[in-house]
């Protein structure tokens, strides 16, 4: 681990005020920034300790929605009576996530800013543009199983690995923010993440010293079916080869509404209009949820070892859909 | 810096770099969490901070200094066994033994956890929390054992959360000399 100074930040304020300086980087959980530390992949010069700020509550806003502080542990969230009745999705996809003692430090605001998992990224000796840009990608020509088959670009075919975040992009969640010279902002969970394209090293939309200071569930979809369901390599304590989360509403036999978002197969939790429009209004059939896999994977691109992926979404999404729809 | 651990004040002058593992291990004499991973994917490290389990070893010390720490040396001592403890002898929840402070600590956090009435991935109800084995196996997946004890460590786990009905294997560790 480089060196680096440390400091307890005692405010919001105080922390997007010592945020924006070259090489300072906030630090919650930990869980993500100090692994990336101990392997030089995140060299910070300065961390500022958000950690005691008191962003750690759960409330309930008048408009019927939730606010989630950007400290609150994904282990309390997951297991919130509130989240659980009205979000069921948030909880299982948290739950599907790492192990309790990483949920127990956790924070919300930090998994939604952790980094890929990519092989390549993690290791120093090997070109990564994400990592080193301008240093070329090697995971395109090289062994690629966990990367992803869309979004990607000719630079960075990188994941998202967060659980958490495809529930958010499912539910539709705001996060808020506080800028270095202390204006906040909205941002909708679509508009966080960047594609690649030709910078992999910019994954979000946030400025330097742009702290996260809570997440805004809007109000709770009545009557909704709520699923998020995890492919990966072991039962327990992986990370998702491919996930579903799903909200959907139905009248009868007939889809009323649906919000699905994807895990594991791009760089941000995946979310495309056309896969519900292929569903939202037509009776739930084995055909409407094969044309869904088809809007989803239209523009699909394997590398090789991650070709898998692109037969495994389809049948994950149409084995989801069957369960959410009871069909 | 300071810090309280299993009840006892600490100080110590540490590089800012230190893990809450390494000050324990390196700088405090307190050896009994293990180090398997250093990323936090074995468990071998696991404390309990404020009463959670959580991964020593992504943890800075300077980041825990406010904190109620925990180490598997303040559980119990030879002659004075947490009840887990003692389970994991009469069971032979090991069979090296390096993971297992990480095993025991992990355990009664998890423990809280259930009383807490916290779900898990494979709870069918998120609201009815029933501790059963495939409970128990997802809930402790944060735990690998190299040795491949986990049979003997959920009985034991199984044992102490009280939801075995089963004969005790041994009436307390201290008939095989532990
Ligand atoms: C072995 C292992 C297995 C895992 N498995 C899974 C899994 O299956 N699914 C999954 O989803 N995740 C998994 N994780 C990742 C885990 O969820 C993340 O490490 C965690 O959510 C990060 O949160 P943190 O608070 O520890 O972030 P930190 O490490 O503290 O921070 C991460 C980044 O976010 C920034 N940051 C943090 N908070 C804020 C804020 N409020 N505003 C602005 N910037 C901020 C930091 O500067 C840093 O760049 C796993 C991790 C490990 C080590
Ligand atoms: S896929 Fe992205 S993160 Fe992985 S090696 Fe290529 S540039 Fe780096
Ligand atoms: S040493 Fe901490 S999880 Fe492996
Ligand atoms: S007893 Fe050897 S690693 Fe678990």
């Amino acid at each position: 681990m480089k060196l680096f100074t440390y400091e307890r930040a005692a405010s919001a304020d105080a922390a997007v005020a010592e945020g924006a300086a070259p090489g300072t980087k906030f630090i919650a959980g930990g869980t993500n920034l100090l692994d990336l530390m101990k392997l030089q992949i995140e060299t910070p010069e300065r961390l500022v300790d958000i950690s005691r700020l008191p962003l750690n509550t759960i409330d309930e806003r008048e408009d019927g929605g939730l606010t989630i502080g950007a400290l609150v542990p994904n282990s309390d969230l997951a297991a919130d009576p509130r989240v659980i009745e009205r979000y069921e999705v948030l909880s299982r996809a948290l739950l599907a996530g790492a192990s309790g003692q990483l949920r127990n430090k956790a924070s919300t605001g930090g998994n939604l800013l952790q980094r890929t998992r990519c092989y390549y990224f993690y290791d120093t000796a090997m070109p990564c543009n994400k990592r080193a840009p301008g240093s070329g990608c090697s995971a395109i020509d090289g062994y690629n199983r966990i990367l992803a088959v869309l979004g990607t670009s000719d630079k960075c075919i990188a994941t998202h690995p967060s659980d958490m975040a495809v529930a958010m992009r499912a539910l539709d969640a705001t996060v808020v923010t506080q800028k270095a010279d202390g204006d906040r902002r909205r941002i909708a969970i679509g508009d966080l993440y960047r594609l690649p394209g030709d910078t992999p090293e910019v994954e979000t939309v946030l400025e330097p010293g742009e702290l996260i200071t809570a997440i805004e569930l809007p109000v709770p979809v009545e009557g909704a079916r709520h699923l998020y369901r995890k492919v990966r390599d072991r039962a327990s304590y992986a990370f998702a080869l491919v996930s579903v989360a799903g909200v959907v509403t139905m009248d009868g036999d007939t889809v009323a509404s649906a919000a699905l978002a994807f895990g594991g197969l791009g760089p941000m939790p995946w979310r495309d209009p056309a896969v519900e429009a292929a569903i939202v209004g037509k009776p739930a059939s084995d055909a409407s949820f094969a044309a869904a896999a088809d809007a989803l994977l239209a523009n699909a691109k394997g590398f090789g070892s991650n070709d898998f992926k692109i037969p495994l979404a389809r049948r994950t999404l149409i084995a989801s859909l069957r369960e959410l729809t009871g069909v | 810096m300071k810090w309280t651990i299993n009840g006892r004040s600490y100080e110590a002058e540490v590089d800012v770099r230190t893990t809450l593992l390494d000050l324990a291990r390196e700088h405090l004499g307190l050896t009994g969490s293990k180090k398997g991973c250093d990323h936090g994917q074995c468990g071998a490290c696991t404390m309990l901070v404020g009463g959670r389990r959580i991964n020593a070893c992504l943890s800075l010390a300077v980041m825990h200094q406010d904190d109620e720490i925990v180490t598997i040396e303040g559980l119990g001592q030879p002659g004075n066994l947490h009840p887990l403890q003692d389970a994991f002898v009469r069971h032979d929840g090991y069979q090296c033994g390096y993971c297992t402070p990480g095993q025991i600590c992990s355990a009664v956090g998890m423990l809280d956890e259930v009383k807490k009435g916290w779900p898990s991935h494979v709870s069918a109800d998120l609201t009815e929390v029933a501790l059963d084995d495939a409970e128990i196996g997802e809930r402790m997946s944060g735990n690998l054992c190299r040795c491949a004890a986990y049979p003997n460590i959920v009985d034991a786990i199984r044992e102490v959360a009280g939801v075995d009905d089963r004969e005790p294997v041994l009436e307390t560790a201290r008939e095989i000399g532990a």
